[in-house]
């Protein structure tokens, strides 16, 4: 253990007190509530139509706005990592807009562009399809919000590939598509399952880009998040700190998994070594 | 006679050189190509429309959408929160880093997750849980009453839910960089007779000056532009518990799209400095590293 340098007591102290005071105790207290309620009263909220329902969109609408990111994302980072070309630096910048970017702002916008008479609403609405006040609106408000993560994980693992693997390969006689299927997509496929999953569960969690768009219709375009929001704002304080926390517990496991999978990572890299 | 077996020609490009996956000249073009447009649509698209639709009814009425005292408390507000909550989490995130990055200890890759954990975590269900210690049924409710102290639907609990939300921000920059550049400096240093605080100021920080400032800049966005955790702890009164993006709520739904956007515009110039300053940021590192 270092013990040359000095500080270690006082910087892990103010670490521990802050983080306890900060995030524990009130994650504690939201737990506190969530166990007052009691496992029957519990399931009966989780199973209610409209907190059932929210449950379904929310994840239904998680899983499409992944799929996106996935592969939109997993383009993007190709691009980035491989290419060289006129205007690369800035759509690299532009990646990161969504982290910057306030929620509300972007939901907003998003909803101006999707609305009957705006920009891509209007086309859309005369080929039928409608995505504002509709699902189909909370999937691409999450999908903004989410777009950094498959990018930023997949980009740097792209970057560091070697060359010598793939032209072995390719000195073997293999096709792009063969060396990508067997080569390069092992290679960076846990980096992209974290990216993946982190995407999800912050479309999970997403608040203030959905509620611009959504139209916000119980059972129908109604989100986990804006369901507790209401429940707060009715004072129903049960029902907020199930919903709370079964969403908070949704967060631990996904946590679980992406620790998994680097875990996982680190030892096959430590093995190729 | 029997036929030779095929053997696989190797493939090379016209000047014989290394071939790699999807460097021919049409997998380039389409996939750039595509690329480019899917980003146009989804994420230039979205920035434009916030300017033209502050701008719809010209200049005039975009600036008279400040004047509104309501607004101009919002931003006030904003920049107080921001004044308050920054600072702190940069001193969180300096005192994180020191003992993570410069000591080896049980539990140590426990508290890196611990300070993280804020990413994972829904602005709602911070919200929530802020509101289960400090409203009025809530942990310490009761005793905040007897000692009439106000912070659920207050300014005090717009900045703790804020401090939760952003709390990862500077240590997440600091962490890595610091362990990445380990302690002789420091342990030089100690051997110079330096105290503590000296090292900290005159060798830690000059050495992660950029990364510090990145992640300040990040928390600084975000803390301004944070409203699922702020929509619940501030009780959304005009005028006193408005921030920006609250304020830009209200607006939208007062019907009043161009003042909405107008101020959205405020949080956009933003997010465009933070991103520029990003840029700079590493553009400025790499030179430094290839100084060395």
């Amino acid at each position: 253990m270092n013990r040359v340098i000095p500080g270690f007591g006082l910087s892990l102290g103010i670490t521990l007190l802050y983080l306890s005071l900060i995030v524990l105790l009130p994650l504690g207290a939201l737990v506190w509530q969530a166990l007052d309620v009691g496992w029957e009263r519990y399931l009966a909220i989780l199973s209610g139509p409209r907190t059932a329902n929210a449950f379904r969109i929310t994840f239904g609408t998680a899983a499409l706005a992944t799929a996106f990111n996935c592969v939109y994302g997993l383009a993007l980072a190709w691009v980035l990592a491989r290419y060289e070309f006129p205007g690369k630096r800035l759509l690299d910048a532009l990646v990161d807009v969504p982290f910057a970017l306030p929620t509300a702002v972007a939901g907003l916008a998003l909803s101006a562009l999707f609305v009957k008479n705006g920009w891509f609403g209007g086309p859309l609405a005369t080929l039928g399809i409608d995505v504002a006040y509709t699902p189909l609106g909370i999937a691409i408000a999450m999908a903004f919000t989410s777009i950094p993560f498959v990018v930023r994980t997949v980009q740097p693992v792209l970057e560091d590939l070697h060359a010598d693997v793939e032209e072995a390969a390719a000195t073997l006689g293999a096709s792009d598509r063969r060396i990508f299927a067997t080569v390069i997509f092992p290679a960076i496929f846990p980096a992209f399952l974290t990216g993946a999953s982190l995407s999800f569960a912050r479309s999970l969690g997403e608040f203030g880009a959905i509620i611009f768009i959504a139209g916000n219709l119980p059972g129908k375009t109604e989100v986990v998040s804006l369901l507790t929001f209401i429940r707060i704002e009715e004072y129903d304080y049960p029902a907020a700190a199930a919903i709370a926390a079964t969403l908070l517990a949704t967060a631990f496991v996904m946590l679980f998994l992406v620790n998994m999978i680097q875990l996982w990572q680190q030892r096959r890299i430590g093995s190729a070594d | 006679m029997a036929a030779p077996p095929t053997i696989p020609r190797p493939r090379k490009d016209d000047l014989g050189a290394r071939v790699r996956v999807g460097s021919g000249a049409t997998t380039r073009r389409v996939l750039i190509g595509a690329v480019l447009l899917v980003t146009a649509l989804i994420l230039v698209a979205p920035l434009a429309a916030i300017f033209a639709e502050a701008l719809k009814h010209g200049w005039g009425a975009y600036a008279a959408s400040f004047a509104a005292p309501d607004t101009q408390y919002a931003i006030w507000l904003t920049l107080i929160t921001a004044l308050v909550v920054v600072p702190i989490n940069i001193g969180f995130g300096i005192a994180a880093a020191w003992c993570i990055a410069k000591f080896s200890f049980p539990g140590r890759n426990l508290l890196v997750a611990l300070v993280e954990l804020p990413f994972s975590i829904s602005p709602i269900i911070a919200g929530v849980a802020y509101l289960f210690v400090y409203g009025a049924q809530g942990l310490l409710g009761p005793t905040l009453e007897a000692w009439d102290i106000k912070i659920m639907f207050a300014v005090p609990g717009i900045m703790l839910a804020s401090l939760f939300v952003t709390a990862p921000f500077v240590a997440r920059e600091l962490i890595p960089l610091m362990i990445a550049q380990g302690s002789e400096e420091e342990e030089a240093a100690v051997t110079l007779g330096a105290g503590g605080w000296r090292i900290l100021r005159l060798v830690t920080l000059p050495n992660v000056r950029f990364a510090l400032l990145y992640g300040a800049a990040l928390c600084n966005a975000r803390v301004m532009g944070e409203f699922g955790a702020v929509s619940i702890v501030s009780g959304n009164i005009r005028g006193q518990t408005n921030t920006l993006p609250l304020q830009i709520e209200l607006l939208y739904q007062d019907n009043n799209a161009v003042a909405a956007f107008a101020v959205a515009t405020l949080l956009t110039a933003v997010a465009l400095v933070t991103l520029v300053a990003k840029a700079i940021i590493e553009r400025l590192d790499k030179a430094r590293e290839a100084a060395h």
